[in-house]
């Protein structure tokens, strides 16, 4: 085949030694800038471009993507040891990641973690790699009804099967679309909500309240409970690795899904966050009943989410380079950088720069292997944090959920409204309602509604354009069975019944 | 007469001898914030980050540059720290049209009069694009197909840039179009090319690369003379072969602003020393090439002048977003 040859070319690129250790930088600073939670991927990669001048755009780019996969794999950490998601892509993984590191098995969860990443960028790359064409159209066809159809569908299936009280989850996540609205209305230009204030023009920023809900949460919970991490004292060492990985085969099924959901959300570009939501929905709703439920740490609940947030977050480069549209915030910076080099992205990059955009996609190969390698050698030393007295870390926590919260928009503001989110999550807890939801409609709320009002827009308000091509249909009537799945097997359920009791 | 000329010497040494000594001591002494009121990866961001590069490469400053993105608002909140930060010389704003727009739309007690205006960088251009595949080559043809169908313009952000120009172009023929804002202009140049609009008002750098694949078709730019890049971007076509949209019989101009302002009450000495760090970013190589790929207008403009062209701006969009209904009410 001809991408073979070409692949093999961009492998000579990026083995070359120099390439090699950036690559080996890259993934070093992007897990520690992933731990950290608000200096994100887009932060880190922004923060280092000025230095890429010097070098040639391939090792710049090589260096700058790398940091892009470190902090993919090292957002995992911080949700799954401390309930902290160090990215918004990583908040589904505490669902199920942080109970497993109270039950005392960080170190499963935390392979299971950077495992499954890579799994989903593999699948995404081997994507890239041959298809990328077919793809780069099909992404083409994505116009504000479709993006707003495939929104509709992340909610549905994260929503749909709700364990809790159904009005708790209503109104957690319409209180998350509240929260959303505040700041500027995209589509009319004009302040929403502000009250005449200065600094609620920003609105609320989804990590600003995510490092509150859930760090500074944690934190107020486990105070109230007595000062202890519970169960954190398990034995540590790199067999933990080989042990999970014997088990991680057996859901090859689900790997397999949670990627291809990856990478259908970073195609179009709906990003990594709304992939590991929907991923994470899909899962539970389609798994065996286990001895554990999901959401008290099941470890397909990590497989889930993380597999098709790098699976996004990788595929994501494929519109940034075959169109110009960044399907992330990091992959928006990365586009600033290609023009910085001279490379203008878009069609004709593939064909007037194959060199470079062979050797990247080479050295994604390379940097996931190399990250997986250095991340899983650390396991044993990122579940060993656990064992630090709480009331240590605590405060340590306190610190670093600040500073992330600052860095978010450079603003002091935003450590009140994190402390302010802090109290709320702790309260929310309390009181049973679940915070998964608030945070999907926080995350997501304002692209769901520009992509509406967009559709509503071209349409000139006719709901039919959301039904207008099998496309942008399909993915409706999915997302609406998925919806009312609950109402649908009830009736199902009554029905068969019904027709049991006749026969009897 | 040896007496008067020693005199007259003595008295312009005298007038120019403190702004010249000031001028050559003040100095960065802490590094310098470079605020973008936009989020990362736009035009504005990578203006911005062009410049720290270039000065951090060639050693133009012996602080560092560092680039902070404040988007919250449009804009605003860009506008009103920098506002607020009366007499810190350590803080840069790159502005784009929304120092004009975003406290129109919004009321946010902001005019550019509040900040300390420093030099044009360059000006933005802006050209109409539609579709290679759209039946309309010219643009009269256009205007016609929009009158017997409402067409859709797609643009970057609500009540800017680009829906100014949508609703200059409404005033100037009487054409009605449905205006659907979208994020960024990489999206909307993919919009177009996926045909969820009919035309954009991209700029060339965010739409040349899908020009040069033959997805889109320049119409005309919005300025009174024609690009100055005569290198072939396609088969046929330079930049400079793209016609006014004055030439094409649409009487509409339009240009954006990329200009660097201080926070209020910084002393003469201050701006002058950023004026002459901004003079030698121009002449390094990497930013002609900058200047090249995006096709900009190269015109720089300083002090009283660049004042009267900020004011003459400023008029300009006043009665343009009064026109169209886009000033927020108070």
């Amino acid at each position: 085949m001809d991408q073979f040859g070409l692949l093999l070319g961009g492998f000579a690129v990026a083995l070359d030694p120099w390439n090699l250790a950036l690559m080996v930088i890259g993934i070093v600073l992007g897990v520690v800038i992933g731990v950290l939670p608000g200096l994100g991927g887009a932060n880190g990669v922004a923060i280092l471009l000025p230095l890429t001048f010097s070098l040639s755009p391939v090792s710049a780019i090589i260096l700058l993507s790398c940091i892009y996969w470190g902090a993919l794999f090292g957002g995992a950490i911080t949700s799954i040891l401390f309930n902290i998601p160090g990215e918004p892509w990583s908040v589904a993984t505490t669902f199920d990641g942080y109970p497993m590191a109270q039950q005392g098995r960080a170190a499963e969860a935390l392979t299971a973690a950077f495992t499954s990443s890579f799994v989903g960028a593999f699948v995404a790359i081997v994507m890239i790699t041959f298809v990328a064409p077919l793809v780069a159209g099909f992404a083409l066809r994505f116009g504000p009804p479709e993006f707003f159809a495939v929104m509709f569908l992340a909610f549905a299936s994260f929503i749909g099967m709700g364990t809790g009280s159904p009005l708790k989850t209503l109104m957690a996540t319409m209180a998350g679309f509240l929260l959303a609205c505040v700041g500027l209305d995209s589509v009319t230009g004009t302040l929403r909500l502000t009250f005449g204030t200065t600094e609620l023009i920003r609105g609320f920023d989804f990590l600003v309240a995510v490092i509150g809900l859930f760090g500074i949460g944690e934190i107020l919970t486990s105070i109230e409970e007595g000062l202890a991490f519970r169960g954190a004292n398990a034995r540590i060492d790199l067999s933990v690795v080989r042990r999970t990985w014997a088990e991680l085969p057996r859901h090859w099924a689900l790997s397999l899904r949670s990627s291809l959901i990856g990478c259908w959300m970073g195609v179009t570009p709906a990003g990594a966050t709304p992939a590991s939501f929907m991923s994470y929905g899909v899962a539970r709703r389609l798994a065996k009943p286990g001895e554990v439920p999901f959401g008290k740490g099941r470890i397909e609940g990590v497989i889930a989410p993380e597999t098709a947030a790098h699976a996004a977050g990788t595929s994501a480069l494929l519109p940034m380079l075959a169109l110009g549209v960044p399907g992330s915030p990091t992959a928006a910076v990365l586009l600033g950088g290609l023009m910085m080099w001279g490379l203008q992205p878009g069609p004709m990059l593939f064909v007037e720069q194959a060199d470079f955009v062979w050797g990247l996609i080479a050295s994604m190969y390379l940097g996931n292997i190399v990250g997986l390698v250095l991340v899983l050698v650390a396991v044993p030393w990122f579940a060993a944090i656990l064992r630090v007295p709480f009331a240590v870390i605590a405060a340590l926590i306190l610190v670093i959920c600040s500073i992330g919260a600052y860095t978010v928009n450079n603003a002091w503001f935003d450590v009140v409204v994190m402390l302010c989110f802090g109290v709320l999550g702790y309260a929310m807890k309390k009181l049973d309602y679940p915070l998964a939801p608030l945070v999907l409609a926080l995350v997501l709320g304002n692209r769901t509604e520009q992509a509406f009002r967009q559709s509503m827009l071209s349409s000139q308000g006719d709901l039919g354009v959301f039904w207008s091509n099998w496309l942008v249909g399909s993915i409706m009537t999915v997302g609406l069975m998925l919806l009312f799945w609950p109402v649908i097997s009830r009736v199902r359920g009554a029905i068969s019944v019904q027709l049991a009791r006749r026969e009897g | 007469m040896r007496i008067a000329a020693t005199a007259a010497f003595a008295l312009a040494l005298g007038l120019a001898a403190p702004a010249a000594v000031a001028q050559a001591s003040w100095e960065p002494t802490r590094p310098v914030q470079f605020i973008v009121p936009a989020g990362t990866g736009g035009g504005a961001d990578q203006m911005a980050r062009v410049i720290q590069g270039i000065v951090s490469k060639h050693n133009l400053m012996r602080q560092p540059i560092v680039v902070v993105n404040k988007a919250g608002g449009a804009g605003a909140e860009a506008f009103l720290e920098t506002k607020a930060a009366r007499g810190n010389p350590h803080i840069l704003l790159i502005t784009l049209s929304n120092l004009f727009t975003t406290p129109l739309a919004t009321g946010i007690p902001f005019r550019w009069t509040d900040l300390t205006p420093v030099a044009m960088l360059a000006l933005d251009e802006f050209i109409l694009w539609v579709n290679a595949e759209a039946p309309y080559t010219t643009v009269p043809a256009f205007l016609d197909a929009a009158r017997a169908n409402r067409l859709r313009i797609g643009g970057t952000g609500s009540r800017q840039e680009d829906q100014i120009i949508a609703a200059a172009i409404t005033k100037a023929t009487g054409v009605n179009f449905t205006y659907i804002p979208y994020q960024g202009g990489g999206a909307v140049a993919v919009a177009l090319v996926g045909k969820h609009v009919e035309a954009t008002v991209n700029n060339p750098i965010e739409a040349v690369t899908h020009w040069r694949a033959g997805a889109l078709r320049p119409l005309c730019v919005f300025d009174g003379r024609r690009l100055p890049v005569t290198e072939k971007m396609t088969e046929t076509q330079a930049w400079s072969d793209i016609s006014t949209c004055a030439e094409s019989g649409l009487d509409v101009e339009y240009l954006m602003l990329r200009g660097i302002f201080m926070a209020p009450g910084v002393s003469q000495a201050q701006v002058a020393y950023y004026i002459g760090l901004l003079e030698r970013v121009r002449a390094t190589p990497e930013w002609q090439e900058l200047m090249r790929q995006g096709a900009f207008n190269t015109t720089t403009l300083t002090g009283e002048e660049f004042k009267a062209w900020l004011t003459r701006e400023e008029e300009r969009h006043r009665t343009l977003m009064t026109e169209a209904g886009f000033v927020a009410s108070r």
